[in-house]
């Protein structure tokens, strides 16, 4: 294959990583922003997701959408629900301290990473995509006959790549609505920029911490259900997903979901791009550089504000 | 009608209130007078509830207040002008007043009447609070508090920082207020705006209500001024 429908395939694949990043970095940037905690467990709560989606599949028998749409409405609430329930029982009882939130959801981690391996076992495990066409992509060239339109041979993409690049779309506009023009939005933003005077304004900033954190996991989880038909299902998923969440909050700007975006594009598509040119190990490695670069000359990030 | 009863308080392991008790009426500007440090911001954050109680009471209409989950003090009808004014900086003029509405589940009258008597704020509705000027963002503030058509009002030091033209603003809304039945806690450090319209006066002094007196009593006496101001 030549040079450009290469870049245009890998382009592809950088758009369908960018998408799954967008949605589990976008939950990690909430729960920060919001409660200023930092979740070393979000990985886990991604990997809860996909291998719910498995367990949801493999429950429900029939045309294989029919699982999917079910593990799509019912994995993000139930993961969600689970995280409310660890900031219940455990960061709220830390009282969010900075450094003990950290230990504690490194437990997390550990807790639900080995109740999985115990529950769910060591396999990796594929989910059905509920449709998988081949799309072949046509390639435009300057040649001989003029301008003309081939379809080189390989230069093709799954109805799925495109469904969940549409649905990280979809479900980010969802949530800027319901972040910009909703009560519970505002609240919610409230509560991030003063916390005290929000609970003076009756904000039972206790529950609204919850949802918060609930809404982060669920984000994760989502991405995770989008990423099974592509990616199986495994106890050790969520470990990438972390770290490159992380680059992206960090680069992006902590706490700033514009800044979230862009990073979890740039980090996306140079993960898919180098990848397929190159290696994936390349590709971490650039990210992990990058962030060493923005940290040193821009250490709030490429959206992020100077702490007044 | 609202009455704080011998309120032992502090931040963790640090105690700063040492019993402090006082009681306001409804159509009352009572004010809270004592030198940096006495503890009057901590009196008004132990009444919203921010900080545990080691001993006392605080009630309302006879209600304890005191021991309610922080969220739940206002709306039962306290609003709260803090000091410094922390407004929900990123948040628009528009959403600070939402915020407010929200708590006692007030609606479009009570914007209208906040508004009406801020009408500054009305053109700025869209502007983000954190870029309004001193003068404005108290506007807010004290809006914000109003529109929780509040029993009591707390207002702690309003007029810090701000040019004449616009303490006269926040003065007369605080005797509007007071018209309308308001209890009014209002802790200011300007003496002669106190006097002015106070109907009572409390001092302070390390973390203990020392005397309770009228505007009357302090007018020309220079000693008890300072005493508990160092003026
Ligand atoms: N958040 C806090 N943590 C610990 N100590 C505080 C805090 N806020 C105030 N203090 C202390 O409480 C005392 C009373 O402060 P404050 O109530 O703000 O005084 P005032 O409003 O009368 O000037 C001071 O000694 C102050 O240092
Ligand atoms: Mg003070």
């Amino acid at each position: 294959m030549d040079f450009g429908p290469h870049l245009m395939l890998a382009s592809l694949e950088g758009a369908v990583i960018s998408a799954i990043l967008v949605l589990t970095a976008m939950g990690l940037s909430i729960v920060f922003g919001v409660m200023r905690v930092v979740n070393v467990a979000h990985g886990e709560f991604f990997m809860l997701g996909a291998v719910f989606a498995w367990a949801v599949t493999t429950m429900i028998s029939g045309h294989a959408a029919l699982g999917f749409v079910a593990a799509l409405i019912i994995v993000p609430v139930l993961v969600g629900a689970i995280a409310a329930g660890v900031d219940q029982l455990i960061l709220k009882r830390i009282d969010y301290d900075v450094d003990r939130t950290i230990v504690a959801t490194i437990g997390v981690l550990y807790i639900v990473q080995q109740s999985t391996l115990m529950l769910y076992g060591p396999e990796a495990r594929p989910v059905e995509p509920p449709f998988n066409l081949r799309l072949a992509l046509p390639w435009f060239e300057f040649g001989e006959n003029g301008f003309q339109m081939i379809w080189p041979w390989g230069l093709s993409v799954t109805t799925y790549k495109l469904f969940v690049i549409g649905a990280a779309i979809v479900v980010l506009g969802a949530l800027w609505l319901v972040l910009t023009r909703t009560k519970i939005g505002l609240v919610m933003r409230a509560t991030q920029q003063d916390r005290d005077m929000a609970q003076a304004f009756g904000v039972p900033v206790g529950q609204v911490y919850s949802l918060v954190f609930g809404l982060g996991a669920g984000l994760a989880a989502l991405g995770a259900v989008l990423v099974v038909p592509i990616q199986q299902a495994h106890y050790l998923m969520g470990g990438d997903p972390l770290l490159l969440a992380f680059i992206v909050v960090i680069i992006g700007g902590l706490g700033s979901l514009p800044g979230t975006v862009i990073a979890a594009l740039l980090i996306g598509m140079s993960d898919g791009i180098i990848s397929v040119f190159f290696s994936p190990t390349l590709a971490k490695i650039i990210a992990t550089f990058l962030v060493a670069m923005v940290l040193v000359f821009r250490p709030q990030g490429l959206m992020g504000r100077v702490a007044a | 009608m609202f009455e704080v009863r011998n309120v032992h308080t502090g931040y963790g392991q640090v105690q700063v209130l040492f019993g402090v008790s006082l009681t306001v009426n409804a159509a009352e500007i009572h004010c809270l007078m004592g030198r940096n440090g006495a503890g009057k911001s901590t009196l008004l954050k132990a009444v919203m509830g921010q900080l545990p109680l080691k001993q006392g009471e605080i009630l309302l209409d006879g209600e304890r207040l005191d021991g309610l989950p922080a969220h739940l003090v206002p709306k039962r009808g306290i609003g709260y002008v803090p000091q410094g004014r922390r407004l929900f900086k990123e948040l628009t003029v528009s959403e600070n007043i939402e915020m407010g509405l929200m708590t006692r589940g007030e609606g479009a009258q009570t914007r209208d009447w906040v508004l009406d008597l801020f009408p500054r704020l009305s053109e700025r509705l869209d502007q983000v609070a954190g870029t309004l000027s001193g003068g404005e963002q108290q506007m807010l503030a004290t809006a914000r508090a109003l529109c929780l058509r509040p029993k009591v009002l707390l207002l702690d030091e309003p007029t810090e920082g701000l040019q004449p033209s616009m303490i006269e603003q926040i003065r007369q809304v605080v005797v509007k207020m007071k018209a309308e039945g308001y209890a009014i806690i209002l802790v200011e450090q300007r003496i002669d705006a106190v006097l002015s319209i106070a109907d009572r006066i409390t001092f302070i002094e390390n973390g203990k209500d020392r005397e309770t007196v009228l505007p009357s009593d302090v007018a020309g006496n220079g000693a008890i001024l300072t005493k508990y101001l160092g003026v």
